[in-house]
């Protein structure tokens, strides 16, 4: 059996460039490349992507694979897959970074039992075992309740690793590297599933993994209506409004609006926690945050424990005079 | 329309975090006491996707569970909610595995079940949120799949699964037979009526041993793991909370906004 060497990342691409996720992971890739003495690459995937090489190389890739074709302008499992199965026989990385995004949580363990080896979700720390030069995969289990280190012993060791969990290097335009340009050679016929309609449902403006202030309600928040006020408080603040999943299960807020575990994954300076008892999926999604403010009328509500400042009251008392306080400050 | 339902049972997820507790010597978590266990969230989600299908194109829908101490009132939930047949892969050899050996199980166990259009799992588990079961199986069976779904229909041999994406959705076809994972987005389990609950009561599940499904020792439980588990613990919180009190909630709203203010959060 062949040596597997070598750090290879998964890099997704938004709008004709690197998406934030695959600048990180090249980051992380980068340092456990060194850790192992060896070298990162980059995988890039899509249609109308070979302009995207230089700017994998300047985030650290040493050499970049580029498989431009019109059948993997969105992503399909058995296009990717097969893709990227050719790629990693033909390169035989030891480790394969990918992100914790929808196409990393359907691509990443297709692709390691395709390879017969383990792949490990939602990483929100790699690291190298000194002794036996594995790679350690440290991931959130039980919701956030717990951590788990696991590793395994066969190779390729797959991980996607969790948005904003680990930086990205500082880009570098004098960094040279070698581009690699392979055919995707994808008979169509081998494709098993179709795009039939594809709907961007957020409303334009701030997206909430991009917000600096994040104003979040929870179950206690009650119906739609009262979600209202957060978001008012989120505009004056410039900021956005996200909500724990319950209030996304009772639809009083769209889906792509919750924060947590399963949802989306914020760091903001603030996070103003309202009416929201702080589980562990939830806390997974917004732990990174800054600040984190609490308002609550429980005084033992979970999220008290996270939170740097609370006030143990009810958020109907509360917000209506700290947004207008807020609204004082700014205006 | 033959469905097969995978599920799980788990601790209860929805057990106050201050009741998790860890036991370090055997890398293991103590179940919270005096709570039952449940089926794990997504699966039930996988059950109500299942049960909607069947309501609208007709079928049988098996219900397929790996575990050991498996509560009968627990994993019989998906038989009250409408499920047809429920088949337990129950014994120490299947305990203890990753997502690889209950994979492997759980394909052997749908091979000997024979007939399937659709095989339904939840997205992850609550327990340990790996996320590749379901993915595993169509690896496995050499099926396609479609995961992280709100919407399924069956129209004719293939089936249209509403896919979740970072900001929408995609509408996927795919044809049968097929896997696919069902997410939080999907429309709420229903609750079992009376009727269910007493039909499920009366009902057997099937057991079957790792011998009744052909399954190779090396390759089930802790046995079959290709993850290693090095080491489970719960990361140490130390945020101190300042709590703002006030005369009033007024008062403590605007204090809280001048503390913000004074720390330059605001």
């Amino acid at each position: 059996m062949s040596e597997h060497k070598g750090v290879m990342v998964f890099c997704e691409t938004t709008g004709g460039k690197l998406s934030p996720i695959a600048a990180e992971l090249l980051g992380a890739g980068r340092k456990l490349a060194a850790e192992i003495g060896q070298d990162l690459s980059a995988v890039v995937i899509g249609s109308g992507v070979a302009g995207i090489s230089q700017e994998a190389i300047a985030f650290g890739a040493n050499k970049v694979y580029i498989v431009d074709d019109p059948l993997l302008q969105y992503y399909l499992t058995d296009a990717y897959l097969t893709v990227m199965e050719n790629i990693l026989n033909q390169a035989a990385p030891s480790i394969v970074l990918l992100g914790q995004t929808e196409i990393g949580r359907d691509l990443a363990p297709r692709l390691a039992f395709r390879f017969n080896t383990a792949a490990t979700l939602d990483c929100v720390a790699l690291a190298i075992d000194p002794v036996t030069k594995r790679l350690l995969q440290t991931k959130p289990v039980y919701g956030g309740n717990a951590q788990v280190i696991q590793y395994c012993e066969s190779d390729p060791q797959i991980a996607t690793v969790r948005s904003k969990a680990m930086p990205a290097m500082a880009k570098d335009n004098t960094r040279k590297g070698e581009v690699i340009t392979i055919s995707a050679g994808l008979d169509p016929a081998s494709i098993r599933t179709r795009i039939l309609d594809r709907k961007i449902e957020i409303s334009a403006g701030l997206k909430l993994e991009d917000a600096r202030v994040v104003v979040s309600g929870g179950r206690g928040i009650g119906n739609a209506e009262g979600f209202k006020q957060l978001e008012e408080l989120a505009r004056l603040l410039k900021g956005a409004f996200g909500a724990s999943r319950p209030p996304c299960d009772n639809k009083w807020v769209s889906d792509n609006l919750q924060v947590g575990l399963t949802g989306k994954i914020v760091s903001p300076d603030l996070y103003i926690a309202v009416a929201l008892s702080g589980s562990s999926q939830h806390l997974s999604g917004c732990s990174g945050s800054r600040v984190i403010v609490a308002i609550n009328k429980d005084a033992e509500a979970n999220i008290f424990k996270v939170a740097h400042y609370g006030i143990v009251a009810d958020w109907k008392k509360i917000l209506p005079a700290f947004t207008a306080k807020v609204k004082d400050m700014v205006g | 329309m033959n469905i097969i339902v995978c599920v799980k049972q788990v601790n209860d997820p929805e057990a106050p975090p201050s009741s998790f507790k860890i036991d370090p010597a055997a890398n293991k978590v103590i179940p919270p006491p005096g709570m039952p266990p449940v089926i794990n969230i997504f699966d039930e989600y996988a059950v109500e996707a299942a049960l909607r299908v069947k309501e609208k194109v007709g079928g049988k829908i098996t219900v397929l569970s790996l575990g050991i101490n498996l509560m009968r009132d627990v994993v019989k939930k998906p038989l009250a909610m409408g499920a047809d047949d429920l088949v337990l892969l129950e014994d120490p050899a299947f305990a203890d595995g990753d997502v690889w050996s209950t994979a492997y199980a759980l394909s052997l166990a749908i091979k000997k079940i024979g007939v399937y259009d659709l095989i339904l799992c939840g997205r992850q588990a609550a327990d340990w949120d790996a996320g590749q079961v379901g993915s595993g199986i169509a690896e496995i069976l050499g099926l396609p799949s479609v995961t992280i779904v709100r919407k399924l229909e069956v129209v004719g041999d293939k089936a249209l699964a509403e896919r979740v994406i970072a900001d929408g959705f995609e509408l996927i076809e795919v044809g049968l037979p097929a896997v696919v994972t069902l997410s939080n987005e999907h429309p709420t389990p229903r609750y079992p009526n009376v009727k269910g609950i007493m039909m499920a009561r009366r009902m057997e599940p099937i057991v079957w041993k790792p011998a009744d499904i052909g399954a190779e020792p090396a390759k089930i439980g802790a046995s079959g793991s290709r993850a290693k588990l090095m080491k489970l613990f719960q990361p140490v919180r130390d945020t101190k909370c300042e709590f703002i009190l006030g005369d009033t909630p007024e008062d403590a709203a605007d204090k809280l906004a001048v503390k913000l203010r004074e720390n330059k959060v605001l």
